[in-house]
């Protein structure tokens, strides 16, 4: 809220310039978020009375003016359309300094000297009217300094209070905190009684007993029709941010401002029988003064009279029962809602009200009986009228708060620091009146405008909060010194996104939520949770893959002029089997474009499958677990025929291919996408290394070209190979695959290069030559391979 | 005048020869038919014994000085010839070092990846570990356990992401404290970095983002262990001295709670446009476990007490590296990420 330092300065000795005042209140809770001066710098500007004024002979838009000071009296040249004899104005007497870096000097306008300038509001900052010179109150005396007249070395505070401190929006609730945190005092506050002259009521009949403890009313017959606040109200409250609409809403608004408390006025003339507090009917409607109509839940509070809802209890008043300039009869109602009736409800209503703000962060039960004194006398003092006593319903006072207790061993040991005992108590009596020593500390009973007091917690808090959190000294925890979890079972996360780092991959972040149209293009069957208020219809379902946030991201790229695009992203996705959601931790990836960076040694290729597959081999080799395996899969948003689903034993653990040239098109690229997707948990379990002992003796290499049908992956030789090569396999390589001249069609020769070797013995060639025999022999009988000539 | 020596003779022709060897094969010619099996010098050396005894030991010493000679001088010129032949292939060899290099470019990590990095071995090392909890919340995790029941004013600062059944996007890292203090018995000291959610979009905010969280609980953790544990880790994050102060805020599941300030890491504090002129930087939030949440999560708060923080991974990024647009970490522009290695 805003609050003025002026205003603040009624109830506190400041003792501090605005800065250092903001840097207090900031230091003890109260952010102040700026300070605005209520008018920029400027010097050398009078209050000054035109006496008299003639049309400048030479220029018909410019009227000289005789302007008194009080000891002065000036010829000005004047060209405002609205200066005027009598009119007290604004004068800027030579060697004046106004905002913008101008002085005021002696000038001659078309051959008339002019001894000053008679200001506007925008020549002075205080405001944009820039049609005429300002208009000064009649009342101000001559020669006056404007600065002082108008007190613009006033400045207006933005204090943010949090939403437990409700005390603190207002600005005496603030003047009593900074009084506390100050000078360990605790400010009170008192409005005389207005003493009633006739005894009318209005019956008021609270049905939400717990949601409504007091509803403090008076009704205030015979005000002035029409009556405007006075000069000093008005500025005051515009200086915070609220507008002028009549004395008595006015004065509700600046007793609220003052105190905390939300006020209502009634025009009492439009009210239809007594008052009632209830819950609202469920899809009751009601008109509130912003003119809008309400369906309510039956958890809203309504204000209402015979005819029906008239307010929204905390929140707002009703159109239909609003002051106007016909309104001679007033009912002024000041009640207290309890936080939960409140908390909430405008927000549902996409409404925020300083009303309901207040009571959402509780006001104190004890304010209606006295904050409606302070606006009876204040409105009696604009506007007139006749005052009724003050009526509270149900009428008793709420009952006292429970002591909540402090112990010096806790608060010593919270924070880390002993207090002094008369600090604590001096710290608790500055924020309550009733503080009672006990053998181990304090038992406080908190002030009704406390909410935030309830447990011993609070009060250490105050202790620290008012003691200033740089008391506090730093000291470092002793710590059991426990070590971690991290164990070679897993590689570290750290490991693979440094391992693709390393391999020329560039890490993005793509948000978790993605277009869920996209996202069915590309995974027609995966079931995604979808958000029931997205920020937008593009990001509106959870991604059960990274890929259409990294196949954006590339498009995105593409676009950007990038040629090779490397992406890879670690997050999760989120997987629907039926109910049950699964947060996967995934390693995800894209690449497109050549192989390597364009270079002048060697011809440019586009990446493939088998690039990216080595890859993600060089990832799953950290795990110390080779029996990794490629299958060629299917998957919708990939290309068929170049998709492996990844295994490791019989558990999937994920996937690589092309992206389905369909989805090129639709995402307009020009070349095609390898992508691949891990997953983290099940990919990366790792085998803690178990050292077996290194052959002595040297290993034996054999070369084999194997003719075998084009649909017999190598995986299936390998595992022939390996078989009949009985445990003697050290390595297999395949250096070669030939289609062409000398093969059938519909076959591929694929060169194998065995490599053996025992543990026990060297190898002889006769040993080579029948791993070699039966290695022929298997993968004939098994695969209708043939031997191609050498 | 004596008769030419048959002897120095041949000397004299051997080192001519030899001198006159223009490359490595040449001279290994010139070797052989001189010093090898069948050279000249060994001939002369086998006529030995045809010589009387006495002038034996005499004429064996002077073929064996020129076989030395020779020998010597073979060797000198093989040094310089290979001496000559790795000098031309060298010049010939030469390659243009500026040219760059074959292989794959440098990739890199995202700045929010490796601030989040440095952050872990920052609290790794002093004895933190590290948690983490689902990202799709319940409402009483995120909220209710944390002291933030329905309707209370905390939950307007939570612009929430929910889904049709009510479950939530969790609005902070905070729903891992409550996890990790029902999972686990004090005491603890463990950090939870995850991404975030808020419905919110504009300059300053994106819908996603990434926290730390903090926890530490024993029996006397204190909020002036709070102060120590968070300048220290300021002071390591940006590797230099920096002042900090706390300022009394609210969170409902802290008491006391603070906003952790740091001297603006651009001017020094002397008030600059990243500070808005205030010579401060807002970095953190952080405070006292609420007892109501050490309640609810099991844990006797008679007994028990302990501290919380949560920080903005990308604020402290920004900080870092001095990247001025929140917006660019999920624009993912290898532009930007290309800065980052």
């Amino acid at each position: 809220m805003k609050v003025t330092y002026r205003w603040l300065q009624e109830f506190a000795a400041l003792k501090a310039a605005p800065e250092e005042l903001a840097r207090r209140l900031t230091l003890a809770g109260l952010e102040v978020e700026a300070i605005d001066g209520v008018a920029p710098p400027f010097s050398g500007v009078v209050v000054g009375e035109v006496l008299e004024t003639a049309r400048h002979p030479d220029a018909g838009k410019l009227s000289v003016c005789t302007v008194t000071t009080g000891s002065d009296r000036l010829q000005i040249i004047c060209g405002a359309p609205n200066v005027h004899a009598g009119l007290k104005v604004a004068v800027a007497r030579l060697g004046a300094r106004l905002p913008g870096g101008i002085t005021i000097k002696r000038a001659k306008l078309r051959g008339l000297e002019s001894e000053g300038m008679l200001c506007s509001a925008r020549e002075l900052g205080l405001g944009e009217e820039h049609d005429g010179i300002l208009e000064l109150p009649a009342a101000l005396a001559n020669g006056t300094d404007l600065r002082a007249a108008l007190d613009l070395d006033d400045c207006v505070l933005e204090v943010n209070a949090t939403p437990n401190r409700g005390d603190c929006m207002s600005v005496f609730g603030i003047a009593r905190d900074y009084v506390a945190a100050q000078e360990r005092r605790y400010l009170t506050y008192s409005a005389p009684a207005v003493a009633a002259v006739h005894g009318e009521t209005l019956a008021v009949q609270i049905e939400a007993g717990a949601a409504c403890r007091v509803f403090a009313s008076r009704v205030i017959r015979g005000i002035r029709r029409g009556a405007r606040s006075p000069d000093w109200l008005r500025e005051r409250l515009r200086r915070v941010g609220i507008n002028s609409i009549s004395a008595a809403v006015d004065v509700t608004n600046y007793v609220m401002l003052e105190l905390g408390q939300p006020l209502h006025a009634y025009d009492l003339g439009r009210l239809t029988g007594g008052i009632i507090v209830r819950w609202a009917a469920p899809g009751e409607k009601v008109t509130l003064l912003d003119g809008k109509q309400y369906r309510l839940d039956p958890d809203f509070l309504v204000i209402a009279d015979g005819s029906g809802a008239v307010g929204l209890g905390g929140i707002m008043g009703g159109l239909g029962t609003a002051i106007s300039d016909a309104t001679t009869d007033v009912l002024l109602e000041c009640a207290h809602f309890v936080p939960d009736a409140v908390a909430g409800r405008a927000r549902r209503l996409g409404l925020h009200t300083d009303a309901g703000q207040r009571f959402e962060r509780g006001v104190s039960p004890a304010l209606p009986a006295v904050a409606i004194e302070r606006a009876a006398a204040l409105l009696m003092q604009i506007a007139g009228g006749e005052p009724g006593p003050v009526q509270l319903t149900p009428g008793a006072v709420p009952p006292d708060r429970a002591p909540v207790r402090l112990r010096r061993e806790r608060l010593t040991r919270l924070l880390g620091a002993a207090v002094p005992d008369t600090e604590v108590q001096g710290i608790m009596g500055a924020i309550s009146e009733r503080v009672d020593a006990t053998p181990d500390g304090w038992m406080v009973v908190a002030p009704a405008h406390r909410f935030d007091l309830q447990i011993e917690a609070d009060l250490i808090e105050e202790v620290a909060r008012l003691r200033g959190f740089d008391s506090i000294p730093e000291s470092h925890a002793q710590v059991p010194q426990i070590p971690g979890l991290a164990g070679e079972r897993r590689v570290p996360v750290e490991r693979l996104l440094t391992g693709l780092a390393d391999r020329g991959y560039r890490e993005v972040i793509t948000y978790s939520f993605v277009d869920p149209g996209l996202q069915r293009q590309m995974f027609p069957d995966a079931h995604a949770l979808e958000l029931a208020n997205p920020i937008s219809a593009e990001l509106g379902a959870m991604r059960v893959s990274l890929w259409p946030g990294l196949v954006l991201a590339c498009r995105e790229n593409l676009r950007r002029q990038q040629t090779r695009v490397r992406l890879f992203e670690s997050g999760r996705k989120f997987v629907l089997d039926g109910t049950q959601l699964a947060e996967i931790d995934t390693l995800a990836g894209i690449v497109t474009g050549s192989r390597w960076p364009e270079q002048w040694g060697s011809a440019s290729e586009a990446v493939d499958f088998h690039d990216v597959k080595s890859e993600l081999m060089g990832l799953l080799a950290l795990t110390g677990d080779g029996a990794v395996r490629f299958e060629a899969a299917q998957l919708s948003c990939l290309r068929p025929g170049r998709t492996a689903r990844i295994y490791r034993g019989q558990i999937a653990i994920g996937w690589l291919g092309e992206l389905h040239p369909q989805l090129v098109r639709t995402f307009n690229m020009s070349n095609t996408a390898v992508l691949f997707d891990l997953d983290v948990e099940l990919a990366f379990t790792a085998n803690t290394p178990q050292y077996k002992g290194i052959s002595k003796f040297p290993s034996v290499r054999r070369d084999l070209a194997v003719v075998v049908d084009e649909s017999i992956p190598l995986a299936a030789l390998q595992e022939n190979v390996s078989v009949s090569a009985s445990g003697l396999l050290n390595d297999l390589l395949v250096f070669d695959i030939y289609r062409g001249p000398g093969i059938d069609s519909g076959r591929k020769s694929v060169a194998l290069g065995l490599i053996l070797q025992d543990s026990s013995r060297t190898l002889t060639d006769v040993d080579a030559d029948a791993v070699v025999t039966a290695v022929v022999a298997r993968l004939r009988d098994v695969l209708s391979a043939t031997i191609r000539d050498r | 005048m004596a008769a030419p020596d048959p002897l120095s003779a041949l000397v004299e022709s051997a080192l001519a020869d030899v001198a006159a060897s223009g490359d490595l094969a040449v001279l290994d010619e010139v070797r052989v038919r001189l010093l090898g099996k069948k050279g000249a010098l060994t001939e002369q050396l086998k006529s030995l014994g045809k010589l009387p005894a006495a002038e034996r030991p005499a004429a064996g010493q002077r073929i064996n000085e020129a076989k030395e000679a020779i020998h010597a001088a073979i060797e000198m010129r093989r040094i310089r010839l290979e001496s000559a032949a790795l000098d031309l292939e060298l010049s010939r060899g030469a390659i243009d070092v500026t040219l760059p290099g074959r292989g794959q470019d440098a990739g890199g990590l995202h700045p929010v990846t490796r601030a989040r990095l440095r952050i872990e071995s920052i609290f790794s090392q002093a004895g933190f570990h590290i948690a983490s909890g689902p990202e799709v919340e319940d409402d009483f995790h995120n909220f209710e356990a944390l002291n933030i029941p329905k309707n209370h004013p905390a939950r307007a600062m939570h612009d929430t992401f929910y889904f049709p059944d009510g479950r939530l996007l969790r609005t902070h890292t905070s729903p891992v404290q409550i996890r990790t203090m029902r999972a686990q018995k004090p005491p603890l000291s463990v950090i939870a970095p995850g991404r975030v959610y808020r419905c919110d979009s504009d300059m300053t905010h994106t819908p996603m983002f990434h926290q730390v969280e903090g926890l530490v609980v024993g029996e006397r953790v204190s909020f002036a262990n709070l102060k120590a544990m968070l300048h220290t880790f300021v002071e390591r994050f940006f590797e230099r001295p920096l002042a900090m102060r706390l300022r009394p805020s609210y969170f409902p599941f802290t008491e006391p709670s603070a906003e952790v300030d740091i001297e603006c890491v651009f001017c020094s504090g002397k008030g600059c446009r990243v500070c808005k002129h205030s010579g401060w930087l807002e970095i953190l939030g952080c405070g006292m476990i609420h007892p109501a949440v050490l309640d609810a999560t099991g844990v006797d708060p008679e007994q028990w007490q302990g501290y919380a923080f949560g920080m903005g991974i990308e604020r402290l990024a920004m900080l870092r590296y001095g990247v001025d647009d929140l917006r660019l970490f999920f624009e993912n522009d290898l532009q930007f990420l290309k800065q980052f290695p």
